[in-house]
């Protein structure tokens, strides 16, 4: 019997892991909200429940494939999610997501163009553009002499075990990809092979793979150097003073993340409304204000004030954002970064 | 021995949360996923059987290993401790040794951080004696003594509750006898206290080598155990075939180990802490 119950707490924690595709309570006038964490002006909620009359049922997820998998395993009924490109078109792919009725949506006439027909969802047919970032490098002033202008200043014994790294394998293979010279969304096996040996070569300089950590590991200065999304690194930046960010002149990764409703939403025309109402002028301005991420709204952006609307961490240049590029949901290929950021961890 | 109505709920506990998901569990380990549909086949296992992934399996054997030798080392003196005082103080003392284990363990995993970082409180310490700071988080190091410092309880109480039933009169009569105290502790409570042993090298290792939690925290992710291989195959890569089948590979690793400490654990010894 003893054993029988160890067995069972063993397994419990397995089928927890197993059963995490969680069912939120849906009525009528609930809308089901899935975002990224800490990435929205709450009181807008508040002000769409009290227009509208609809509840909002606001939920998080850490990255975008929590949120793919979830979704994939079932039971959930979220009728809005505001996941990333790539993971867009991966959801368009597999007839995931549904056509959006722009009828619905008028405000989309604010969305800036550059940020329409791309190519994740060439048409415009199934997403709102919601923020959009960037991929570099945030430094301390104090630790760092010299303002880094490549890649390569993450593979400098100088720093041995000041540089905190992405435990993300999409962002820090891509980036090494890119030092170089070649596409983040190869699938080419010869390149990503030298990506990988490049990786194994400065991982004793690594302090440590985060995520979220890097934040208060910049802010506290236990760090010189690390990879960061721009909007990260705006927080942070609001914190310390030393701090910097630099999109190297190698070209990184230029991201979107938009706004979809999954197919068979039981709301559908709600999280419209919902689109819409994000996309209303004065809400744009207070959520970007709020969030520090950069927004494709062009009135928002226009409110903003010109400090924050000429930073060039938030609102790059183009000649910064010369080199980037959009991550391209990867397929089948997929497996062989997996592999490959496998085998780098497990050195 | 009562056998009512009573029980059910838990059955009913044990066939949802446990019959059921094992049955999944080794479904999704023996089949893949391909264009044409769910397919039976061995290759989530031969894909384990890769040197990466070997490599991660030997790695999480040998740090759990240690891990559980450290906490023997540790645990026995402390178990030792506790069983010799006076009832009154003994209670004090194991609860102080339980204490901590109320506390989250992911908090306490946490609470590791700001004593190790560069400009935490131990190199704060280091500094204004005069001393060079070290660096005591994400390395080895950090991810043993997270180790060590969850798993000790777990060592410690098994060993003690064998030891404090041990028949006084035996040791006793050994010195009785004319043994010394090193030969009483070899001959008499080492190997009277070897069901407690067991049963906490089995309640160390096993939550050791399939943590995923601690390698992450304090060791900066900085190499994958096979814990964080499950928890990537589930969570980020989504390919539970995959995930599924180094489960099972973790599962037989368990059983075993489960295996051969219920060899020496029988009931009424009482080393065991389910």
């Amino acid at each position: 019997m003893k054993t029988l119950k160890k067995i069972s707490i063993i397994f419990l924690l397995m089928s927890m892991i197993m059963a995490a595709g969680g069912c939120g309570p849906s009525s009528k006038l609930t809308l089901n909200v899935y975002n990224w964490g800490d990435y929205i002006d709450e009181s807008v909620l508040a002000d769409f429940e009290k227009k509208t009359n609809i509840k909002v049922n606001y939920d998080t997820f850490t990255t975008n494939e929590d949120m793919y998998i979830k979704l994939k395993s079932g039971g959930s009924s979220y009728d809005l999610l505001i996941p990333s490109d790539y993971m867009i078109k991966r959801m368009i792919d597999e007839g995931m997501l549904a056509k959006l009725n722009f009828e619905n949506i008028p405000n989309y006439k604010y969305i800036g163009s550059q940020f329409k027909n791309l190519e994740y969802d060439p048409d415009n047919e199934y997403s709102v553009p919601y923020m959009w970032g960037t991929v570099g490098i945030l430094y301390n002033k104090k630790m760092v002499s010299e303002r880094p202008d490549s890649w390569r200043i993450l593979w400098d014994q100088k720093y041995a075990k000041q540089i905190l790294m992405l435990d993300s394998h999409r962002d820090s293979i891509g980036i090494t990809l890119k030092m170089l010279g070649y596409s983040l969304n190869t699938k080419n096996l010869a390149e990503l092979e030298q990506a990988k040996e490049a990786l194994i070569r400065q991982k004793p300089l690594v302090l440590a793979y985060v995520v979220d950590e890097v934040k208060d590991k910049m802010i506290v200065e236990e760090a010189a150097l690390a990879l960061v999304w721009s909007g990260d690194a705006v927080y942070c930046m609001r914190e310390n003073e030393n701090l910097d960010y630099v999109i190297p002149k190698e070209g990184s990764n230029y991201w979107f993340d938009a706004m979809v409703i999954p197919k068979g939403a039981p709301n559908k025309e709600a999280a419209e409304k919902f689109i819409n109402f994000m996309c209303e002028p004065e809400i744009a301005y207070r959520n970007a204000d709020y969030i520090g991420y950069s927004s494709p709204h062009t009135e928002a952006v226009k409110n903003l004030p010109a400090e924050i609307r000429n930073n060039r961490t938030a609102y790059p240049p183009a000649e910064d954002l010369k080199n980037c590029e959009v991550f391209i949901d990867l397929g089948s290929a997929l497996k062989d970064y997996d592999r490959i950021w496998t085998e780098i961890k497990a050195q | 021995m009562k056998k009512t109505w009573a029980a059910y709920p838990y059955l009913f506990w044990i066939i949802i949360f446990t019959i059921i998901p094992l049955g999944l569990l080794i479904f999704f380990s023996i089949t893949v996923q391909t264009a044409s549909g769910i397919v039976f086949s061995l290759d989530n296992f031969r894909r384990f059987l890769e040197p990466v992934y070997l490599k991660v399996l030997m790695r999480s054997l040998s740090l759990a290993a240690l891990s559980t030798v450290l906490c023997l080392l540790l645990g026995y003196p402390a178990a030792q401790f506790l069983a010799a005082h006076d009832l009154k103080h003994r209670n004090t003392m194991v609860l102080l040794m339980v204490l901590p284990m109320w506390i989250n363990f992911l908090l306490r995993t946490y609470a590791w951080l700001p004593l190790l970082e560069r400009k935490g409180l131990i190199n704060y310490i280091l500094g204004r004696l005069g001393l060079p700071s070290l660096n005591l988080l994400y390395n080895d190091f950090a991810v043993m003594l997270g180790m060590v410092y969850n798993f000790l309880p777990f060592m410690v109480l098994p060993i003690y509750s064998v030891l404090s039933k041990i028949d006084r009169s035996l040791i006793e009569a050994a010195e009785d006898l004319g043994a010394d105290p090193a030969l009483v502790f070899r001959k008499v409570v080492f190997p009277l206290s070897l069901p407690g042993v067991f049963s906490g090298i089995t309640m160390v290792f096993m939550p050791a080598v399939t943590t995923f939690v601690i390698s992450r925290l304090l060791g900066g992710g900085q190499f994958t155990l096979i814990g964080n291989l499950i928890e990537q195959q589930f969570l980020t890569v989504g390919d539970w075939n995959f995930g599924s089948a180094i489960s099972m590979v973790m599962m037989a690793v368990i059983l075993i180990s489960m295996g051969f400490a219920s060899k020496y654990e029988t009931e009424q010894e009482g080393g065991g802490l389910w």
